[in-house]
């Protein structure tokens, strides 16, 4: 194989007016532009979406999976940060 | 499709893990955690699925072939569109799976090469001829009914990205299987020509497909392993007899007959009994040694090597932009 390898992207897409863009997938392409192209045949056949991001994989930085108990755990004591972590008495009735 | 390539022999050497990680490891599948992309797994887990997922990708991309023949012979033009459709599905499943291999440490042009040159296995199904319009009916309704009965349970494997990959796949295979049985059904309520179509097109699928399921689970490599890392779900036999159950009443119902004199149904177990496979076709086929694997590989071959150009030529143009566009960067900083 003396052909050189394409560069790889990571697929982002909006599903519908008003929600975010999530990742769907992966690809390799030449460039943005054939990227895009891409994307829209391989990811949105039956109408998944109203707007595609392409981003080159090598420039996503990514936490490493190790890391996770050292990142996220504390966050985990931290009831205090959920509102149903205060009593407000019934007769105040919604908030 | 694609438990073939569960019940091939590892030939990479052994390596022996850390106790501690494995042990870690075989926990979070059994809790049914899935496994991603950068997290420690076994060298055994990790070879297994590349080759898994790359042999399935591999059979979606010359699973094209048969139905690609009937393109330009589809016999209107919304047989022509849903063909059209069902082939372009399965190039993005193809995708689909190849990134998800990727995710693995292998690259594309890796199992791209191991494709083109023979050495990597796809589904045996697709070394068949596809003779007339009926064998559309019966790809789609028999062997991607087939294809179903093992990828659902797919889209629960503990590696994420492929289970990811399968839960697509299956939402738009269920697509693929209706369109084959509409023209399987069709044709039976036709002509007695086109009737006398479809059940040749039964005749000639049913046992191929039968053998989709890989070999019987006695002879199966590897089956222990893959259940307890939460690769496969169902033995070789268990998906086979939930297939027959299923497809013979709708063959039933169209007024097919299946292939088989000593099909009959068990009343005390309610499942179908059915007649011997001959495993000596499906080693031949799955050998190199099918009706068509060459026909397949040499058109796959020739499909790549003619798009060599634009591939370079798009990497071409993209080298030339970047390279005008940081000139013009370079200019504009002057």
């Amino acid at each position: 194989m003396t052909e050189q390898a394409m560069p790889l992207y990571e697929v982002f897409i909006r599903p519908k007016a008003g929600l975010s863009h999530k990742h769907v997938g992966s690809l390799h392409a030449p460039d943005d532009t054939m990227a895009l192209q891409m994307a829209r045949d391989v990811y949105t056949r039956r109408g998944e979406g109203v707007s595609i991001w392409v981003v080159p994989s090598k420039l996503i930085a990514a936490s490493d999976p190790a890391d996770k108990d050292m990142l996220f755990e504390p966050t985990v004591s931290k009831v205090y940060r959920h509102p149903t972590f205060y009593d407000v008495p019934d007769e105040v009735g919604h908030m | 499709m694609y438990a073939q390539a569960l019940d091939q022999k590892d030939r990479a050497p052994s390596v022996v893990e850390d106790a501690e990680q494995l042990a870690r490891f075989e926990a979070r599948c059994a809790a049914e955690e899935k496994i991603e992309a950068k997290d420690w797994m076994p060298e055994a887990y990790r070879r297994t699925l590349i080759r898994q997922i790359s042999q399935h990708a591999h059979s979606e991309i010359i699973g094209m072939q048969p139905e690609g023949n009937w393109i330009t012979r589809a016999p209107s033009l919304k047989r022509k569109a849903v063909l059209l459709s069902k082939v372009q599905d399965e190039a993005g499943h193809g995708h689909y799976l190849y990134s998800a291999a990727e995710t693995l440490g292998v690259s594309r042009e890796e199992l791209n090469e191991q494709l083109l040159s023979g050495k990597a296995k796809y589904s045996s199904i697709f070394n068949y001829p596809t003779l007339t319009w009926a064998d559309m009916g019966a790809i789609g309704w028999l062997v991607d009914g087939a294809a179903i009965m093992n990828q659902i349970p797919l889209c629960r494997c503990s590696y994420g990205p492929y289970a990811r990959a399968m839960i697509r796949i299956c939402k738009e295979e269920s697509f693929h299987q209706r369109q084959g049985f509409e023209i399987t059904h069709t044709l039976s309520k036709g002509t007695p020509a086109q009737k006398a179509m479809a059940q040749d097109a039964l005749n000639r699928w049913w046992w191929p497909c039968l053998m989709m399921f890989g070999p019987p689970d006695g002879e199966s490599q590897h089956s222990d392993q893959s259940t307890r890392w939460k690769i496969k779900r169902f033995s070789n036999d268990e998906l086979r007899q939930k297939f027959v159950d299923a497809m013979v009443p709708q063959a039933e119902f169209m007024g097919l007959m299946i292939p088989d004199r000593d099909l009959k149904l068990d009343e005390a177990s309610g499942h179908y009994t059915f007649g011997t496979i001959d495993w000596s076709e499906f080693k031949r086929v799955l050998s190199g040694d099918g009706p068509c694997n060459r026909q397949r590989l040499k058109a796959r071959n020739e499909a790549h090597e003619a798009g060599a150009w634009v591939r370079e030529a798009a990497l071409a143009h993209a080298e030339k932009r970047r390279l005008r566009k940081a000139a013009t960067m370079m200019m504009a900083a002057e």
